[in-house]
């Protein structure tokens, strides 16, 4: 018996004597989390319907295939998943999507919120764990936690690569600018709160000021960490939000490639 | 105004012990800590219970209502409803001494476990300069009352026992991001000891001691992420580590 | 019985609050050997309570404030009572007690060039207090308490055990100071968890054990605020000094009952808060002394007009003196006029926006709305006085703090008496304990090199176990809990903040019956942590406690500072003179008056000789101190 049935601890036979609904909050994220998870795998191994002239998913940005014809999307990559190279069925998003989605796994916010919901450990505050043992982030595999920041850097290159998308998403589909589609809007909120997830985060925070020991002595770098720190207060809705956003940008490409829905032009 | 307020009580000691239903009278504006008192005035002369100043500030009543850590002095009675059963517990992490009182002896050898502040050694009485800007962030670890509450309901001594011996808790990674962050300590090393001996990467971030601080101080976001980030600094960013070597940086070491 | 706990050091420390603690420490670094004692966990002590700040003349807000300035607004805000050599020793160490707290990890709120950031408080000529925005007992405690671990990390490092050289003993209580051959040899008490006794042998003891605000049905102090100290000194054979000061303050909480005599800030006032009665009247203009006519509004829209124009505008009669508004309120609800619950109403909500409040008063509103439930930005408080402080306490010497009388025996803080005079000025109390818990450390140090330890004889053990005991023998006895309230309601009526004669000789016979009473306490269930059993003892302390207050007050003929009569309404400086001191035969408190020591002459120059005629007698004067 271990935990709060440890025999020098107040004998009380229930795990939480908790009266509210303390299970909803891990259930709604696993839910949510879950869905995520089966949408982008569904779509990860598709290597389909991912561009629609201009528009290009974020699941398969950059383009590396040859899907996206040389010029219309960002290609300084090149293309070595061009089919022409790769033998069929590698998708690329398999290889595009470790970096945003190790951003995800590592991050402070998200890190709490499976560790509740999937590995209940707790599952909430004062809920006791089935687990007989506990050794937290000190050893393999998530001691790899500490790589955050890494995942932070890259994901900072593809919100460039994603804003870069979204400067594109202002050309029709013959490469005119000046353009605007119901597609134009829903990169820009989607790439928006890319940007906010990121710059919200504590690794960001950290790296703009928070590792100083003396503010005073740097006061280009205290603003942008005060800057940040408000942010960071709404790092979980950034989180939560961004996450729809991205999938919702994916959503609607797709529907877009495969026909369902026209990309509506206001002009 | 008075009413009824149905109490279900935790009595007992370290051999024994369970729950004892008892009514008592609860007026307008009441907390759980008034009608605890009550209880002992007119129905159990010898139930123990902690408290000191019964204002917050002094974070002696630490219990459990309801399942949820908390300050009986912070807890109102009307925040419950008419017919809702209060059920109140001792502390969960820590061995029960009587009733509701907890050994909580545990956190006194964590606190003499951190190694003190280092004052420069130049610096006379008086002589000291700091901004306010630069106090800040360990001024906000200071308003801790030592309640103790986010000791109680961290999963990682609450739920293991063993991890106890290896591993200081949050408030006393605080207590660690406070020194860290001081404008003035000299003391080098405390991010690696955070590490290796205070057992700072224990804690997943489930921010519990957070949401349970009556004080409301970011203890993970404010003091235990930063730490873990200054720890990645030193341990686990080969840049950085490098960097430091190379010319001394201000924030690492 | 299992065999007695012993324990043996330099010096017992009894009290962990800011004296205790700093007495501690103050003689571990002159390498003695030091057992902290505390009745609460280490940490919790009252001092965590107290808000706006520690008063030291650092000048880092006014570079023209000195220790001489300090000094004399000490002196004049007790009233001329105060122990000259107290204040002066205070005013002159306080900032170095301050810089030395930020040498040890305090940080203190900073001013634009860095240093320690000083407020202004009522009575304090310039900004003054050293201050951590409204918790700087906090800072102070946990300074402390972190400097004892740090000095315990070096006893570690030298001996290999952290508790070798200091020890914390938590929830202990200390029921008798024991004595051989005339000097302290020890103290005795129980811990409070297990209820098992403990004998400590120490050459040297330091009392620093507070307040005694429990004694009042409404109080700002904490359930440890019960007069330990004040027992422990006069069972010693000490002597307390001036029992019959206590400050209250005019604006506690008295409903809900949740937070009876819990304070409210003074800075309701200062932001537009009015005080009415139950008729909706503001009574204050009516309570307007005639000294102070020229600088009070005697009309509602000159005092309102103040907020915006200070300059042409009289003050509002809200702003008078605390004793003023604390006496005004409490005539209020004698006539009738009080609230529902016994207070009168204190209402910001019509003047100032909801945002102004939580912005002006944020800590305000949040006690009323978690602790209370009440929305100050909508509806009146209700307040009334509170028991806040005692003047009074043990007679010390002031340059060691040794209670006379008792060789061994030191007193420090709010316990000790002498150095606030008949009233305390807000921001003093945290310095006094830096100052004179430092140096009643440096009393205990020199003492204990020149007495060597003085062995605890069994019979003085025996005697004091049998005490612990009594109450556990007695059956059907009465209860303590049922005997506090009565003295409680004793105390809140008859020795408050309005006194006079004949109820004070009705207290006296009645807390006599009360204490006839106590002798036949008995207590449920067993020794573990039981409330019933603390609270047996702490009822001995209180009662003697109150015997003293009242029998000092019922001894003083006029009105100054903290002690009103209303049969003697007038200052006269005949009682200026003299002190009151209470000594204990073993069966009851006797009163004596004793001379108040004289000025020197270089502290008498430091006074406006026309302030100094409104308090002394016109040969005190004309000597111009003694020489």
């Amino acid at each position: 018996m271990s935990g709060v049935f440890s025999p020098t601890r107040a004998k009380i036979d229930k795990r939480t004597l908790r009266t509210d609904k303390w299970w909803l909050q891990p259930a709604l994220t696993f839910g949510v989390l879950i869905s995520f998870v089966i949408y982008a795998t569904f779509r990860a191994f598709e290597n389909a319907n991912y561009f629609a002239e201009p528009l290009i998913s974020p699941f398969y940005s950059p383009c590396l295939s040859g899907a996206c014809e040389p010029g219309t999307v960002l290609a300084i990559f090149g293309q070595p998943f061009n089919n022409q190279y790769f033998g069929i069925g590698i998708s690329p998003a398999l290889f595009i999507l470790i970096f945003p989605l190790g951003f995800r796994m590592t991050c402070y916010y998200y890190r709490k919120s499976y560790y509740r919901a999937f590995w209940m450990s707790p599952p909430a505050c004062a809920v006791a764990e089935p687990h007989k043992k506990y050794t937290g982030e000190t050893r393999a595999p998530l001691i790899l936690q500490n790589s955050h920041r890494w995942f932070f850097y890259a994901g900072l290159v593809f919100n460039i690569i994603l804003t870069w998308d979204t400067i594109l998403a202002f050309r029709n589909a013959e490469k005119e600018w000046g353009h605007m589609s119901v597609g134009t809007l829903v990169f820009i909120f989607s790439t928006t709160m890319l940007w906010l997830y990121s710059l919200s985060c504590h690794t960001c925070r950290h790296t703009l000021g928070g590792r100083l020991k003396h503010f005073s002595k740097h006061p280009v770098r205290y603003k942008a960490w005060s800057l940040v720190s408000a942010l960071n207060h709404r790092h979980p809705t950034f989180a939560w939000i961004s996450l729809f956003g991205v999938a919702g940008a994916d959503i609607y490409v797709r529907a877009v490639a495969t026909g369902a829905i026209t990309n509506f032009y206001f002009f | 105004m008075t009413r009824n307020v149905k109490l279900r009580i935790w009595r007992g000691d370290s051999t024994d012990g369970g729950l004892q239903d008892v009514q008592v009278e609860a007026n307008t504006g009441e907390v759980v800590l008034d009608v605890i008192h009550r209880v002992q005035a007119t129905q159990m002369g010898d139930l123990a219970v902690r408290w000191n100043c019964k204002a917050g500030k002094c974070g002696s009543c630490s219990m459990e209502i309801n399942g949820k850590p908390r300050l009986a002095c912070m807890t109102q009675v009307a925040s419950f409803g008419d017919e809702e059963v209060i059920t109140v517990t001792p502390l969960r992490a820590f061995p029960v001494i009587k009733d509701l009182v907890t050994d909580v002896s545990f956190n006194y050898k964590k606190a003499m476990e951190i190694p003190a502040y280092e004052h420069p050694q130049n610096l006379g009485p008086g002589e000291a300069r700091m901004e306010q800007i630069d106090v800040e962030r360990s001024q906000e670890f200071r308003n801790c009352i030592e309640c103790f509450l986010c000791q109680d309901v961290c999963h990682v001594v609450r739920d293991h026992e063993e991890n106890k011996k290896s591993f200081a808790g949050p408030r006393f990674f605080i207590r660690i991001a406070e020194l860290d962050m001081h404008p003035l300590d000299t003391l080098k090393n405390r991010k690696r000891t955070a590490q290796e001996e205070h057992g700072l990467g224990m804690c997943n971030i489930t921010k519990c001691c957070t949401e349970i601080c009556p004080q409301h101080i970011r203890i993970t976001d404010n003091g235990i992420i930063p730490m873990k980030e200054r720890v990645v600094d030193t341990k686990y960013d080969p840049v950085r580590w490098l960097g430091s070597k190379i010319r001394k940086r201000e924030g690492i070491v | 019985m299992s065999e007695l706990e012993r324990h043996s050091y330099d010096v017992v420390v009894i009290g962990a609050g800011g004296a205790g603690l700093r007495a501690a420490v103050e003689a571990r670094e002159a390498g003695l050997r030091v057992a902290i004692i505390c009745k609460s966990l280490f940490g919790k002590a009252h001092t965590v309570m107290a808000e706006g700040g520690a008063a030291a003349s650092m000048g880092n807000a006014n570079e023209k404030d000195n220790w001489m300035v300090h000094f004399r607004d000490t002196m004049r805000g007790g009233k001329f009572l105060s122990h000259y050599r107290m204040a002066e020793l205070h005013a002159k160490e306080a900032p170095d007690r301050i810089w030395e707290l930020e040498m040890w990890g305090a940080l203190f709120d900073r001013t634009k060039a860095g240093k320690i950031s000083q407020r202004n408080f009522g009575g304090h000529e310039y900004p003054r207090l050293a201050h951590v925005g409204d918790r700087t007992g906090l800072e102070l405690i946990r300074t402390m308490q972190q400097k004892i671990v740090a000095l315990q990390q070096k006893d570690g490092r030298d001996t290999g055990d952290m508790e070798s050289g200091i020890k914390v003993f938590a929830e202990l209580t200390i029921t008798d100071i024991l004595k051989e051959n005339g000097r302290v040899s020890g103290a005795y008490g129980y811990w409070r968890e297990s209820g098992e006794e403990v004998a400590f042998q120490a050459p040297a003891v330091v009392i620093a054990t507070g307040g005694v605000g429990k004694t009042f049905k409404v109080t700002s102090n904490s359930w440890e605020g019960t007069g330990d100290g004040h027992a422990l000194a006069l069972k010693a054979g000490a002597n307390l000094v001036d029992m019959e000061f206590l400050q209250f303050h005019p604006t506690g909480m008295v409903w809900p009952p949740s937070v009876r005599g819990i304070l409210v800030t003074e800075s309701v006032r200062g932001e537009g808060g009015v005080l009415t009665n139950s008729d909706g009247k503001r009574f204050m203009f009516n309570y307007i002394p005639e000294v102070f006519k020229d600088k009070y509004a005697d009309n509602e829209a000159e005092a309102d007009r103040w907020y915006e124009d200070q300059d042409n505008n009289r003050r509002p009669p809200e702003l008078l003196p605390r004793d003023e508004v604390a006496r005004a309120i409490n005539s209020e609800v004698k006539a009738g006029r009080g609230g529902e619950h016994g207070g009168i109403y204190l209402d910001v909500s019509k003047r100032l926006s909801a945002e102004v409040i939580k912005k002006k008063l944020p800590s305000m509103w949040h006690q009323f709305f978690e602790l209370a439930g009440v929305d100050i930005t909508k509806e009146a408080m209700e307040v009334g006085p509170t028991c806040h402080y005692i003047m009074g306490g043990v007679e010390v010497d002031p340059d060691t703090a040794a209670a006379v009388g008792v060789p061994g025996l030191f007193a420090a803080g709010e316990v000790a008496g002498g150095m606030h005079g008949s009233n305390r000025l807000g921001g003093n109390s945290l310095s006094d304990l830096l100052v004179f818990g430092r140096r009643a450390g440096i009393g205990a140090v020199e003492y204990v090199k020149n007495n060597p330890a003085n062995p605890v004889s069994d019979s003085a053990i025996a005697a004091a176990a049998s005490k612990i005991q009594a109450p556990f023998n007695r059956e059907g006895g009465e209860n303590s809990y049922a005997l506090h309230a009565e003295l409680q309601e004793i105390t809140q009526d008859l020795v408050g903040i309005i006194r006079t004669g004949s109820e004070l000789k009705e207290a006296i016979t009645k807390i006599a019956q009360i204490r006839q009473r106590s002798a036949n306490v008995a207590v449920a269930g067993g020794r573990k942590f039981n409330p019933g059993f603390h609270l047996a003892f702490d009822l001995d302390n209180m009662l003697l406690v109150a015997e003293s207050t009242a029998k000092s007050a019922i001894a003083r003929e006029e009105s100054r500072g903290g002690h009103t009569r209303d049969d003697f309404p007038v200052m006269s400086d005949k009682w200026r003179q003299v002190n009151h001191i209470s000594s204990f035969d073993g069966s009851q408190i006797s009163v004596r008056t004793q001379v108040l020591p004289n000025m020197p002459k270089e502290l008498f120059d430091l006074f406006d000789i026309h302030e100094l005629e409104k308090y002394m007698t016109s040969e005190e004067v004309s000597k111009g101190g003694s020489k």
